[in-house]
């Protein structure tokens, strides 16, 4: 059977991919930044996972506002990118799992998630840059990916809730996959920043610090948030919080926190990446939760 | 359902982009999400009433494109992430677009941003 490894979290903000285009990692305005994922790759060493599941935002590349899923699932062999307008060098296309993939969209829907599935999805920056951050050694085609896009451009959006829930499912999904792989649930995004309005450049380092922990720690108190609370307290797009929350509930209750960075600023964000273990394995009592059990 | 207030309530400086600014900004943003092609680029610096005209944009919409205020997108409709496209296409980075918005320099806008990381 299939096993969750592990859950990463990190930003995804455009700059850090240019920074890597150009090659700057040992620059000292970036040496910092990039240092801190250092500890990560040690532990992608370590636990050598067969597939990532990505959890991202599109941000205009793949959807537009003609179709907005609020959340949407990749079932492609490939998943290329392309350009977004704004200068990013575009990069070579990442493996799917197509497999994994319909066994993830026939999990998530009779769980009564009720996904968008595409088996074509151009992956942005937000999906990008996290994976070269993650693989910089090799190419970011390290292993086979299922990216998962939530809707973070057109309110309304998914509760906290409702992403931790999410979260959830997508765990009991892998956990009941028939092959014998270990699965690294990625989320991108955050932590607080604000792009648009008078109060663009919004950063709350205390809220975010309060998050870092509570993601860890006790996560359905934060996760009781609304999604007004979240822009409010993190900023217009420091909502991204929710791609993390559902990377949180993809984990057993306990985790251990292998490690965490905190950054301010890159460009306009606060940035963090953070790398959580679970501390007890998937049980059966998890898997009961799962509506496919019962059908 | 009754929404709770805390789910309707403004938030001062803060853009909510619900379904009415998506009706009021539809062709806009339908234009700017087409600049993520260079051929679409290249036409709109070539001849931007031209390009304009194709998507129908309104008098407010094109007053503020000329204006290339980011604020005045806003108020039209705009969302963000579709304007960062048509703010690449004069080379104007996220620090430029917020300090445009605070009225600020770009350097002050920066600055303010550093300090955010030392409270």
């Amino acid at each position: 059977m299939a096993r969750v490894i592990g859950g990463i979290a990190t930003s995804h903000v455009p700059s850090i991919g240019k920074a890597i285009a150009r090659r700057l990692e040992n620059d000292p305005l970036w040496k910092r930044f990039f240092d801190a994922y250092k500890p990560v790759h040690e532990w992608l060493d370590g636990v050598q996972p067969d597939l990532a599941v990505v959890v991202y935002n599109d941000h205009g590349l793949n959807f537009f506002l003609d179709k907005m899923p609020t959340f949407a699932v990749g079932a492609a062999a490939e998943y290329k990118n392309a350009d977004e307008g704004w200068g990013l060098p575009v990069v070579a296309p990442y493996p799917g799992h197509p497999q994994f993939s319909w066994h993830l969209i026939e999990s998530l829907v009779a769980d009564e998630f009720d996904i968008t599935s595409c088996q074509e999805m151009l992956v942005d920056h937000a999906f990008t840059v996290p994976m070269s951050l993650l693989w910089p050694e090799r190419g970011c085609r390290a292993v086979p990916t299922v990216p998962i896009a939530i809707n973070t451009v057109q309110f309304p959006l998914p509760s906290p809730t409702r992403c931790y829930k999410l979260g959830r499912a997508i765990g009991r999904a892998i956990e009941s996959y028939k092959e014998d792989i270990r699965v690294v649930v990625v989320a991108t995004g955050g932590l607080s920043h604000q792009l648009d309005g008078d109060r663009a450049g919004y950063i709350n380092k205390k809220f975010d610090l309060l998050c870092l922990q509570k993601i860890v720690n006790d996560p359905e108190a934060l996760a009781r948030y609304s999604v007004h609370d979240l822009v409010r307290d993190a900023g217009a797009q420091g909502v991204e919080l929710l791609m993390w929350f559902v990377m949180r509930g993809a984990m057993t209750g306990q985790v251990t926190e292998k490690h965490h960075s905190y950054h301010v600023p890159i460009s306009n964000t606060a940035a963090a990446v953070m790398v959580l273990e679970n501390k007890t394995p998937w049980s059966e009592k998890w898997l009961d939760q799962s509506l496919m059990t019962r059908v | 359902m009754i929404l709770k207030k805390s789910n309707t309530e403004d938030i001062p400086g803060t853009i909510i982009f619900n379904g009415t600014r998506a009706i009021k900004g539809y062709a806009l943003n339908k234009m700017c999400f087409s600049f993520n092609s260079a051929e679409n680029r290249d036409a709109y610096r070539r001849n931007e009433e031209a390009y304009c005209d194709k998507f129908e944009l309104t008098g407010e919409q094109r007053q503020a494109l000329k204006h290339r205020n980011v604020r005045e997108l806003l108020e039209a409709g705009g969302n963000i992430y579709y304007l960062a496209k048509w703010a690449g296409i004069f080379g104007m980075n996220v620090q430029q677009i917020g300090a445009q918005q605070r009225g600020m320099t770009e350097e002050e806008f920066k600055e303010m941003l550093v300090r955010a990381g030392g409270d």
